[in-house]
């Protein structure tokens, strides 16, 4: 692995800056690690064109002084992400073919602020799935390994390819979003950072709706900093999008050092699960350490809806998501298969374009609004969201954060729990309340399993409040002083 | 039970069938098009007439990730005719989705509000034919999305699909089930048009298909229960409103009095045959699986603002017949008739203006309606101008022409739009009141028919009537009416 890939997006935008380094040349590295980690998988396109394209036009800016906030800097974006002339599935065979003729605005906000798209990065299949292996386009391999076991582990998901690819070096930064942990869980399993903002920082404009009131795009960085800045760019009122908020995202690179000292951190006596990793609640009583050492007081708190969170969320969503999804009906773009009359049609095509996992969640959906069984389920659900929402208000009456696990174990090797939904759902068990109350929430790497997997912590912060989760998980990043790299990109290192 | 729900002992509008009486119960939804420069959620334009899929964003599309964003003139739209209604105006409402699939639904779903509309229960005054009015319940009214068109007759085994109508704002009024005779859901239907028209929140051109309504029709023995209701969906002309309805109820009393039972049924109007057919049966209902939609927020109003908007409101129809009774001492009727749209009424205020009010609604009423409707014109179109129209009824009461030469002259208005000054002029028309003229006149008529003037003197009085129409003859029409009454009078009698 070449100095260039090694720099973080912080530092490689100084480089830039001080012209140590070109955007082409930069570019010119990540495009070459894509290209050979494409067993990995996490790619389901790379636009070299493009890339040597807008990297070319970076140096032009940078050349005048004029570069953005991420000039030249190459980034992947997941494939929910609809970028202009170029495939956008979500992963999904229902939606092959498919280019949009227009740019997703959280995108077009990175663009305009220089950044340079290397391509599409895998996911599960409309972001459904916490392992990578719903998605049409195959299983990311995660670029971390077992010693002496040659099995493939999952990179986690749904926005597994973007984990997967900023931890083995083959993209500087990756967009994620976040339904119920889909940017926390892969970035815990994958050794890197992961932020989901407040519900409305990020546009939904342009993503491909999964569940819309929880859908929030995210950073996946290789440290805190990095995260700050993308998300800085990323995130920007939409009119686009009714629920979009106009407050300003504070300067999240500002105040990213001020540390910790004086705050109160809460550790929700919930979180916690039967047949919970030991090594999991080590790492989490570690990290209450580190959070105390940096000055911080450390107290209980009590979430006691908690335990509802994972039914309310699989009702919620997939709701949500049976309504969003039927719009891909072969009559607009996408594929169709030709069928005998409309119905006919509607059913062969999405009987072919949708997977199992994609199909599981319509058929729950549909049959929690159905009538006779909404106001047991679907509003049974929203009332149950209500309360874990006052969980969290509550709580931040106390506490300024929250320190929890970010999963409840480290990776499994793929195809492990694929047979088992329930167990699948589990993985998110710790990231699921905030995306319900839609607040904020970060994994940041804090160790390694006795099997030399990642494990992340997660702080969780008040709607608004990035800047304070950024400034705490810097904290703990600093004490953790996390600097394992995946043992497939040290296994390239030691190969060139 | 409310009172609605009630037989009124005055209804008289009841059907004799076979077996004896029924009531008829008729509720209406009308789909009114919010008039608007562009559709409820998106930018684009919903005006009529474009070519295939011409007004189509990527929201009408229903392109992946592609956001509703509510079009806030359209809800304003919507709260000044829930105010032009005599309506509650709900604070707080919510947009809901309806799920199902069909071609011309981009989106598997329509946007529309389901358990909290924006405009809650409300009244309105119908005028009827015989001069009296009613008043019927406004149930709700409710704003969503249009759907798109399917045309089944372009290709030999293909649907094709036209989505400019996608996302057009629709305002779905409900009516509470009060109407009682196919007249009255005319008059209904009048009445709302006309008062969104004088609101300027609906074009209410229904030909356009700018107002369509489904009516909901059951019938029952005065002082039942309600019967099972059917609902005929789709329905795009006063007209057919009435014949569906008149169909459905003669259907119904058949069914019920040959022993039957009515399903609970969606049917289609069929305009060739001016009957009902089923279209689905309620097994076959859809389950909508309606619930809130994620991507919009909730309408939240300030009463102010809503009290804003009822500060400002126009005259309404019923404000403006009262006043055109108060003002011009109209009759009822007549007074409904120009009070049907501002139009017309705006016409009718500068032909009366300084008037014999009375004459200038006849004369618009029965003879420039008359004329126009030959010609097959709309009032915008007329080749008379209000105030042409208003100088022929100042000739006439000023006694310049007497009312059946104004007519001729009418006549000839119609044909060239000519000022009735000139083309009076231009034919000598003007009417004779000068009594020397006159009596010459009459005493060569009197000469000429001695015979009839000894019969009369005999007490054959109706021969009076002949002596008048021989001295206009004589005189062309022109003779002024009052004066030769008077002096034939006189000299017969004398």
């Amino acid at each position: 692995m070449t100095d260039l890939l090694k720099m973080t997006a912080v530092e490689a935008r100084a480089a830039l800056d001080d012209k140590s380094i070109s955007a082409v040349e930069l570019t010119d590295a990540y495009l070459a690690a894509a290209d050979e980690t494409q067993a990995l998988n996490a790619y389901t396109e790379i636009t070299h064109d493009k890339a040597r394209e807008m990297a070319a036009a970076s140096d032009g800016r940078l050349a005048k002084g004029e570069g953005g906030a991420l000039e030249g800097l190459p980034i992947g974006v997941k494939d929910l992400f609809c970028t202009m002339g170029v495939e956008t599935t979500a992963c999904s065979n229902i939606l092959n073919g498919f280019k949009p003729v227009y740019e997703s605005t959280v995108t077009q906000n990175l663009w305009d602020d220089g950044a340079v798209m290397l391509g599409k990065l895998n996911c599960d299949e409309f972001a459904m799935g916490s392992a990578n292996e719903t998605s049409a386009r195959g299983a990311v391999a995660s670029p971390w390994t077992v010693d002496g076991d040659d099995q493939d582990y999952a990179p986690g998901g749904s926005s597994g390819g973007s984990a997967a690819s900023v931890a083995a070096h083959s993209s500087i930064m990756a967009t994620g979003t976040d339904t119920g942990g889909s940017i926390r869980q892969p970035a815990a399993f994958c050794g890197v950072v992961g932020i989901k903002p407040t519900y409305g920082r990020c546009s939904r404009r342009g993503i491909v709706a999964f569940a819309s009131s929880l859908d929030q795009a995210g950073p996946i960085t290789r440290d805190v900093a990095d995260g700050a800045l993308m998300l800085q760019s990323m995130a920007s009122h939409d009119l686009g999008d009714s629920t979009s908020v106009a407050d300003p995202m504070p300067n999240l690179m500002a105040g990213l050092e001020d540390g910790i000292k004086g705050m109160t951190i809460g550790i929700p006596s919930e979180y916690t699960m039967d047949g919970m990793d030991s090594q999991i609640t080590a790492l989490w009583e570690e990290g209450r350490k580190w959070l105390e050492d940096a000055g911080a007081t450390c107290v209980e708190v009590s979430l006691p809806h908690t335990q509802y969170a994972l039914p309310t969320y699989y009702i919620v969503a997939p709701a949500e998501a049976s309504s969003n999804l039927a719009r891909y009906d072969g009559v607009k773009y996408g594929q169709r298969v030709e069928g005998e009359s409309l119905d006919d049609m509607y059913a062969k095509t999405r009987a072919a374009g949708f997977g199992d996992e994609v199909t599981r969640r319509i058929l729950i959906g549909t049959y929690v609004l159905s009538a006779g069984y909404y106001d047991a389920y679907y509003l049974k659900a929203q009332k149950t969201r209500r309360l874990i929402q006052n969980d969290f208000i509550d709580a931040f009456k106390k506490v300024d954060l929250l320190l929890t696990p970010t999963t409840p174990s480290a990776a499994f090797p793929i195809g492990q729990k694929v047979t088992d939904p329930v167990t699948m759902y589990l993985n998110d068990i710790f990231t699921v309340p905030a995306s319900l109350a839609g607040v904020p929430a970060m994994s940041v790497p804090a160790g390694l399993a006795d099997n030399g997997l990642p494990l992340g912590l997660q702080l969780i912060a008040p709607s608004f409040h990035e800047d304070t989760l950024v400034k705490a998980g810097r904290v703990l990043e600093k004490a953790a002083g996390f600097t394992a790299t995946a043992s497939r990109v040290a296994s390239r290192v030691a190969g060139q | 039970m409310t009172n609605h729900e009630q037989t009124n002992p005055e209804n008289k509008n009841l059907v004799e069938g076979r077996t004896g009486l029924w009531e008829v119960v008729i509720g209406l939804e009308v789909h009114a098009q919010v008039s608007s420069q562009s559709k409820l959620f998106s930018g684009s334009s919903p005006s009529f007439g474009a070519g295939p899929n011409e007004h189509v964003s990527l929201v009408d599309a229903a392109m992946p990730g592609m956001l509703p964003v509510i079009n806030q003139f359209c809800v304003e739209q919507a709260v000044k005719t829930g105010l032009g209604l005599n309506a509650e105006v709900n604070l707080f409402s919510v947009f809901d989705r309806k799920n199902y699939f069909y071609a011309d639904l981009p989106q598997g779903y329509q946007i529309s509000q389901y358990k909290q509309p924006i405009i809650g229960e409300g009244v309105i005054t119908i005028d009827l034919k015989d001069g009296t009015s009613r008043e019927i319940g406004i149930e709700r009214l409710h704003l969503e999305q249009d759907a798109g068109k399917s045309m089944h007759d372009q290709h030999p085994s293909k649907s094709y699909i036209d989505l400019n109508r996608s996302g057009v704002a629709l305002m779905e009024i409900v009516s509470k089930p009060d109407m009682r005779s196919a007249e009255e859901a005319a008059a209904y239907v009048t009445k709302l048009r006309s008062i969104l028209r004088f609101l300027g929140t609906c074009d209410g051109n229904m030909e356009e298909g700018s107002m369509r309504a489904d009516v909901n029709v059951s019938v029952r023995r005065p002082g039942d229960e309600f019967g099972t209701r059917t609902e005929t969906k789709n329905l795009n002309s006063i007209r057919f409103i009435s014949q569906a309805i008149n169909a459905e109820v003669a259907r119904q009393i058949e069914i019920i009095e040959d022993g039957g039972v009515i399903d609970q049924e969606t049917r289609l109007f069929d305009t060739s045959t001016g009957l009902t057919r089923s279209m689905r049966s309620k097994e076959d209902a859809h389950d909508y699986r309606y619930f809130p939609d994620p991507d919009l927020l909730p309408l939240v109003f300030e009463q102010s603002w809503v009290d804003g908007i009822k500060a400002n409101l126009p005259e309404l129809p019923d404000a403006l017949k009262a006043r055109l009774m108060d003002q011009y001492g109209l009759s009822p009727y007549d007074a409904t008739v120009i009070a049907e749209d501002l139009e017309t009424a705006a016409f009718y205020e500068k032909v009366a203006a300084g008037r014999d009010a009375k004459l200038a609604s006849n004369w618009m009423t029965v003879e420039l309606f008359g004329a126009l409707n030959k010609l097959g014109k709309t009032l915008a179109e007329s080749p008379v101008s209000p105030e042409q129209l208003g100088a022929l009824v100042g000739l006439i009461s000023d006694g310049t022409i007497s009312g059946r030469i104004a007519k001729d002259v009418f006549a000839e208005m119609i044909e060239t739009s000519g000022d009735p000054d000139a083309i009076i002029e231009e034919k000598g028309l003007k009417q004779v009141s000068d009594t020397g003229a006159i009596e010459a006149m009459i005493d060569d008529v009197l000469a000429n028919n001695q015979d009839k003037v000894d019969e009369y003197r005999g007490g054959k009085d109706k021969l009076f009537g002949f002596f008048v129409g021989q001295v206009m003859k004589a005189s062309k029409g022109q003779a002024n009416p009052g004066v030769v009454n008077q002096m034939l009078k006189s000299k017969l009698d004398g």
